[in-house]
């Protein structure tokens, strides 16, 4: 099986090992991994902050590099669902363009749900886990893609390591793209209850799905000098083979 | 932090102000944890979802022909030998509230909770005429002796203490302190029984119309409502066009749907359906029955793109599950309506060029979405007026600039990559402009994952 990754910017800018951890995952289960060098950003940035134009401008982007019919893998939840649910809509108004979306829409996954309905992953499972882990169900993947059991039974199937949900896992990190820049105190907040929620559950690691809430939960993590490691679940799952 | 007409909300201010008050903080997270708890108990082992999609098809009918269901409700309402007024501004409505109570010589009036009424800021025009105005509704009582305004719809004062609350009685009506609820609503129990017997009129809300029987329907808890409208000769309902529903017979499903989604209770403790004045030879009801149906820019929102938000029943679901909401409480939002739904009512209400900072009291996390029982799409209208924001020129210079240069960017993989070497290059100056932010990234790599990948 071929598929294409889109890395996404945070991964790309940031944390590179969690996409070399997907691309060590799915080349375990076989997959033939595209990297179009030409990708940049899904356009989430702009379409959050209401610009439509610049939006669309990325969204162009990606339907041209990501041509084809291979699946498109991409470890967030949010730019998953800004492929999937939002190219759709930025071309309501132009029939061409929106077929194209729908296509590419149609493609695409979040990592965890690939790993789970494509791959089976969670039926194999992993052997070497270890310690606690919990699990922050970030908003975009939960709320508009749907995604909700998918990477606690990724978790689940970690032998060695034990799953331990947190009180108010899908509730707002705080993150929320140009919010976190915008309204930094409320966001500094709101990740202060995450950490709490995370340090109630006395786990080792806190992972999840979206580098966006990761970075925002780190952060307060750093602030408040609590012992857990973030990471993002590709990772723990690529340490977990 | 008051502001005049046609000033800007200053939300980030306000915000800031309400993160570090650590009363309001944890009185916030106390209740709205609390609503959030009992709302999710009360939904469990009922066809919820078949509900919500039964009162969104409901309501959707309602806001698409709210002056048909208006012109009906009036006919039924004056046979039964109510008033009916249509009045299209908040001005319009505070005028004709003053001159009727004048006209009858009010000057003691009892009001049961109305969130219409705070739209219009009707109680201060009545104070102005020199008629004394009590609110009723326990949560409102202590707001309006605080001085204060309703910072939620449904628990105005959701953001006081009970600690605060005692020393606010303690202090306004010489008791003695005491932070037991019990002995605090008897304390103002003992009071607004008073008011009750000797008011000459009543103003109250109501949460729904009823087009086919001309009745106006009253869901409360305190039993306040009822005295309100059954003991003074003369009463006056305050509401909105859009509140119809077309039937008596789709009053069960808001019965279902109001009381769990507000506060998680499965019934509301009193239900008061009122049907014109009070009939000859009858015991109770006011003599005499006014009903005012205020229009305020309703009637031009649901000709518009963003008219769903007309659908709301007012149950305050949306506030209780908002992170944001949850955080800061209600008044740092600066408008009659605080929280998801507030922030879209209250932008086209007042204006998006008064009212666009608070299009950014919100991390679009959809939690709202989830849990409105109409099905309003609350995350799909604040992405679109964040568009409309953009559209007609209220955002900021230096974000458009960044995004225009974004737009350049996300085309050409070499122009991104450049821009990646640059946030590396220029990170502690970007972290020195804004602390705030940058500083709460981790640095840009010089090893990219685009390098890496092999």
């Amino acid at each position: 099986m071929r598929v294409q990754l889109f890395a996404t910017c945070l991964v790309d800018t940031f944390f590179p090992e969690t996409g070399e951890a997907v691309v060590k995952l799915l080349r375990h289960y076989g997959v033939d991994i595209g990297y179009p060098k030409e990708q940049t950003c899904c356009g989430k940035p702009p379409n959050s902050a209401g610009y439509r134009k610049e939006a669309r401008k990325a969204a162009e982007h990606f339907i041209s590099v990501f041509d084809g019919t291979d699946p498109i893998v991409i470890p967030s939840g949010s730019c998953a669902s800004m492929v999937k649910n939002h190219y759709p809509d930025l071309f309501k108004d132009d029939p061409k363009m929106f077929r194209k979306a729908e296509a590419v829409a149609r493609r695409t996954f979040e990592f965890s749900q690939f790993l789970v309905h494509v791959l089976k992953a969670h039926e194999s499972g992993f052997p070497n886990g270890r310690g606690k882990i919990t699990y922050h169900a970030s908003c975009q993947l939960t709320r508009e893609l749907g995604v909700r059991t998918e990477p606690i039974e990724l978790l689940n199937s970690i032998n060695g390591a034990q799953f331990v949900p947190m009180k108010n896992a899908d509730r707002c990190c705080g993150f929320g793209g140009v919010f976190m820049g915008k309204m930094p105190e409320i966001s500094m907040a709101l990740a202060d209850d995450k950490v709490d929620s995370i340090l109630e559950t006395k786990t080792d690691i806190v992972t999840g799905c979206d580098h966006g809430c990761l970075m925002n939960i780190m952060d307060a993590t750093k602030r408040r000098g609590a012992g857990f490691e973030v990471k993002h679940l590709a990772v723990v799952l690529a340490e977990a083979l | 932090m008051k502001r005049g007409a046609g000033q800007l909300i200053n939300f980030r201010d306000n915000a800031r102000r309400a993160i570090e008050n650590p009363t309001l903080r944890r009185a916030m997270r106390h209740a709205t944890e609390s609503f959030r708890q009992k709302r999710s108990d009360a939904i469990v082992g009922i066809p919820f979802e078949e509900w919500r999609e039964q009162a969104s098809e409901l309501r959707r009918t309602v806001i698409g022909d709210i002056k048909g269901y208006v012109d009906e409700f009036a006919v039924n309402a004056t046979k039964r030998g109510a008033i009916v007024h249509r009045v299209k501004t908040a001005g319009d409505a505070r005028d004709l509230i003053g001159a009727i109570l004048k006209d009858n010589g009010a000057k003691n009036i009892v009001k049961s909770k109305s969130m219409v009424t705070e739209e219009i800021h009707l109680n201060k025009h009545l104070e102005n005429l020199g008629l004394r105005v009590i609110e009723t509704d326990l949560g409102e009582y202590i707001i309006q002796i605080a001085g204060e305004t309703p910072s939620h719809i449904i628990v105005p004062a959701i953001h006081k203490s009970r600690e605060q609350i005692g020393r606010l009685f303690c202090e306004k009506l010489s008791c003695d302190f005491s932070d037991d609820p019990t002995v605090l609503t008897n304390t103002a129990r003992k009071i607004l029984r008073q008011e009750f017997l000797t008011a000459d009129a009543a103003i109250s809300g109501a949460n729904c119309y009823i087009a086919d029987t001309g009745s106006i329907v009253l869901f409360t808890n305190e039993g306040n409502g009822r005295m309100v409208t059954t003991l003074p000769p003369l009463h006056i309902v305050v509401t909105s066009i859009e509140k119809a529903l077309p039937s008596i017979e789709n009053l069960p499903l808001l019965m279902r749907l109001l009381p769990r989604s507000a506060t998680g209770q499965t019934l509301t403790s009193y239900l008061s359906i009122i049907t014109g004045a009070r009939m000859p030879g009858a015991a109770t009801g006011a003599k005499q029955l006014h009903i005012v149906l205020l229009d305020n820019g309703r009637s031009e929102i649901a000709k518009g793109p963003y008219r769903e938000i007309l659908k709301c029943i007012k149950c305050g679901a949306c506030m209780n599950v908002c992170p944001v909401y949850g955080m800061i409480g209600g008044h740092a939002y600066d408008s009659t309506y605080p929280g998801p739904m507030g922030v879209i009512l209250s932008t086209l209400l007042n204006g998006i060029e008064n009212a666009h900072p608070l299009l950014d009291a919100t991390t679009l996390c959809g939690a709202c979405t989830e849990a409105c029982p109409v099905k309003v799409p609350l995350l799909k209208l604040l992405y679109e007026l964040r568009e409309m924001r953009v559209d007609k020129g209220y955002n900021q210079t230096v974000e458009s600039l960044g995004m225009a240069g974004f737009g350049i960017a996300a085309k050409h993989a070499h122009i991104f990559q450049a821009g990646q070497t640059s946030a590396r290059a220029l990170w502690s100056l970007a972290g020195y402009l804004s602390p705030l932010t940058v500083n709460r990234l981790p640095k840009p790599t010089n090893r990219t994952f685009r390098r890496r990948f092999s």
